[in-house]
């Protein structure tokens, strides 16, 4: 019986695969425990830039998380048979991306050891709030949802459970947008166009993470993509990613018109140093340029092409965010409108961040955990896409 | 206003006995005046007049007092004030754009009737007491820090480091956002904010905002004063008076 | 058989030297100033967390300061009389008993653990 070399390794191979997840995840941990034995003195993070890189991480986990169920939706709400196939795999990221940004979220919070009051205790004009309704429940429905796709008793149940998980999902997103759109003071949040925003950029993000881990999932064993599907696929990502930059450039597009908002545009798109390069280049070019050219040009469009356009998506999505996020916050408040104010504590100035060695490995270490989650699933569950013959729908 | 006088004439008698015996060392005498053990009740809203032309540009003897009662470093440790530093109390120092009038004012917390920190908090550890002080449960706090990016002033900090030694009236801990209380500990036992106290050209004016005949309420309806940022509509409970 | 019965005869010796076997089993705590109580002590020892966590609600969210039953006035009896704080030693009045039943204190992360007159002499 003629076996490659990869076949009799594979298993060690999985296990170094486990091993190096469980490596990041523990780094991760550790981080978090410096964090929370000497406070967050040892990050970069300070009271002008509250939110530093942990959130770059966990809000990009999160939106991705709901954004790769559009997979499983277009299969059961909108009946596609070749995402129907991908559901179950689409549902498993999706649980593994929720479990890592959320560990992300709760490990940086000031008292992690008090996370439980946040279930005691519930402030219902909170979005936060709110959110962990959201995000423990999209926990519970889609493991019903993954349930009535792999147990065939329950597939009767799987399109009415992938319909809740759409609608769960939508509302989801448009909260995760509201954390940022309730800010009202804040220049760079409190806009009403932030949750939709949220939602399509979740679609691109999630659908690039769905192609990278597909294609590793097919050359793992020893499969190859029909054209068609890669084809369909390819050309969806491609759409998500210029709605999502649709949604972008209307954003800036809307502060650029107001007046009292063109010091804060200037900044990020002009002279905020790293924040302007992060946005063009990162953004600009290597999270939407490169990827729609990879996908769209003739010549291109390949299996490998697609999964380096899904890389790039990923890369421009932490580049945006890390903008979105921290540039916003970097920005100086206006409390005092029409004067120029100076202060000890930051007032009038932009503020600095540097972001340490803890909270990065932190972010990393939630990565790991969705890398861990998903790695050990897919080889104990047949999550592999199953493809009925293709016919054109 | 009266009510408050009274009380701390009382506690000045009280401390006054007491001090002799507090200064022998490890006496067990020494008491502070009592604190009310009925409710707050919202009769009452506390707040302040900050009148910016008494305010002189340079001084800065309401943050040394706010440190000093509430056991804020102020940058003692660090030889200078490090981005992570808790300022509850900050001299801001201001330039109109257009005409070049500069000024200066103390900016802290604004005891906001609607507060953005306490819409946002998920569990709420922010709160507003009935008497309008608007405070966090530290109890509560989880450190997740939605407040300090809804709060339009910046008026909260965030403990980064381990705290030892704190004062006993003012209980702070690593990993809980927290900001001016109004010296709600001093308030409740009928004294005023410390940095009202300390303030030399009385540029603080602190009183109840509900009871007319208080000397705060009678300036409010007898003099402009603006609300910052009042186009949030918070309803502060700290005016500007010159701004 | 009889071993046995030597054991159990040497136990119930042991017990007739209660005091004894107290002191070996039960922590010797500073209890600083000590007196009467202001609640009967047995009960407090039961209870005293239930009274703290009433006590901080009702202050912080209500601001009622009802001085009996504060920390602060716990801490003014019973921190010891030679460093005046209820942590930091085996036989701390707080930290001692807690020790012993492993449970962990959360308050003096934030509260502080001395008598205040202590506290604002050393400033």
């Amino acid at each position: 019986m003629p076996t490659s070399s990869f076949n009799k390794n594979e298993q060690r191979y999985f296990y170094s695969l486990v091993a190096a997840g469980l490596l990041v995840v523990l780094t991760g941990l550790f981080a978090a425990h410096l964090m929370e034995e000497h406070g967050h003195i040892i990050t970069g993070m300070n009271n002008q830039i509250v939110w530093g890189i942990p959130h770059v991480f966990a809000i990009f986990m999160i939106v991705a998380a709901s954004g790769v169920l559009n997979v499983a939706s277009i299969g059961s709400v909108f009946g596609k048979p070749i995402y129907k196939a991908r559901a179950p795999l689409s549902s498993l990221l999706s649980i593994a991306l929720l479990a890592g940004g959320l560990t992300v979220l709760m490990l940086d919070l000031g008292r992690p050891d008090r996370v439980i009051v946040a279930a005691t205790n519930y402030n219902p004009t909170s979005v936060f709030a709110w959110n962990v309704l959201l995000y423990s429940g999209l926990f519970g429905l889609v493991s019903v949802y993954l349930w009535t796709m792999m147990e065939q008793r329950m597939n009767p149940w799987s399109k009415p459970v992938g319909l809740a998980v759409f609608a769960w999902r939508i509302i989801l997103t448009t909260c995760t947008g509201l954390i940022f759109a309730f800010l009202v003071a804040r220049q760079a949040y409190g806009s009403a166009l932030l949750p939709p925003m949220f939602i399509v950029i979740s679609f691109a993000w999630g659908l690039a993470v769905f192609h990278v881990v597909q294609s590793a999932i097919y050359a793992w064993n020893g499969k190859t993509h029909a054209p068609d599907i890669v084809k369909r696929m390819k050309n969806l990502l491609g759409i998500f990613v210029m709605a999502a930059l649709y949604f972008v450039a209307a954003y800036h597009l809307t502060n650029l018109y107001f007046a009292h908002q063109s010091g804060f545009e200037r900044f990020i798109l002009i002279d905020g140093g790293l924040y302007p390069r992060l946005f063009w280049w990162g953004y600009g070019l290597l999270g939407n340029l490169l990827p729609l050219v990879l996908i769209f040009h003739p010549g291109l469009g390949k299996t490998r092409n697609v999964v380096a356009a899904s890389l790039l998506v990923i890369l421009g999505g932490f580049a945006l965010l890390y903008v979105f996020v921290i540039g916003g916050q970097a920005y100086p408040l206006s409390i005092f409108p029409g004067y120029a104010a100076s202060s000890s504590f930051g007032d009038g100035q932009i503020a600095q961040y540097s972001p340490s060695l803890p909270e990065i490995l932190l972010g990393f270490g939630g990565l790991g955990m969705a890398f861990l989650i998903t790695t050990v699933s897919v080889r104990a569950l047949n999550f592999m896409p199953h493809d009925k013959p293709y016919i054109a729908d | 206003m009266s009510d408050i006088n009274v009380q701390r004439r009382q506690f000045l008698k009280t401390s006054a006995g007491l001090a002799a015996v507090a200064i022998a060392p490890g006496m067990l005498l020494f008491e502070v005046a009592h604190g009310k053990p009925e409710a707050v009740s919202n009769k009452v809203r506390w707040g302040m007049l900050i009148n910016t032309a008494n305010c002189v540009d340079g001084c800065n003897d309401c943050v040394t007092a706010c440190n000093k009662e509430n056991g804020l470093a102020g940058g003692l440790n660090s030889g200078g004030l490090s981005p992570t530093d808790s300022q509850w109390i900050r001299k801001i120092e201001l330039k109109d754009m257009r005409g070049g009038r500069t000024l200066s004012l103390p900016m802290m917390c604004q005891h906001c009737e609607h507060p953005p920190c306490v819409d946002v908090c998920p569990t709420g550890a922010s709160f507003k007491r009935a008497d309008g002080i608007v405070l966090v449960d530290k109890h509560r706090c989880i450190g997740c820090r939605y407040c300090m990016m809804a709060c339009p002033y910046k008026a909260r900090s965030f403990v980064h480091e381990p705290l030892h030694d704190q004062n006993p009236d003012v209980p702070r801990g690593k990993g809980t956002v927290e900001s001016c209380t109004m010296c709600v500990h001093r308030i409740d036992r009928g004294q005023q904010p410390a940095c009202a106290e300390a303030c030399p050209n009385k540029a603080i004016l602190f009183g109840n905002l509900n009871d007319p005949d208080s000397e705060i309420a009678i300036k409010i309806r007898t003099v402009a004063s603006t609300q910052v940022r009042a186009d949030l509509g918070l309803n502060t409970g700290i005016r500007y008076q010159g701004l | 058989m009889s071993r046995l019965i030597a054991l159990l005869a040497m136990l119930f010796c042991l017990s007739a030297f209660a005091g004894a076997a107290e002191s070996l089993l039960v922590p010797k705590l500073d209890i600083g100033k000590g007196g009467q109580c202001v609640e009967d002590t047995q009960w407090m020892r039961k209870n005293h967390m239930h009274l703290l966590i009433q006590q901080r609600d009702e202050t912080v969210h209500k601001g009622m300061r009802d001085e009996k039953h504060s920390l602060k006035n716990c801490i003014e009896c019973h921190a010891s009389l030679r460093d005046n704080s209820v942590i930091g030693r085996d036989d701390s009045f707080c930290q001692g008993c807690h020790r012993y039943e492993a449970v962990k204190i959360d308050c003096f992360e934030c509260h502080s653990s001395k008598r205040k007159s202590a506290w604002a002499q050393s400033k």
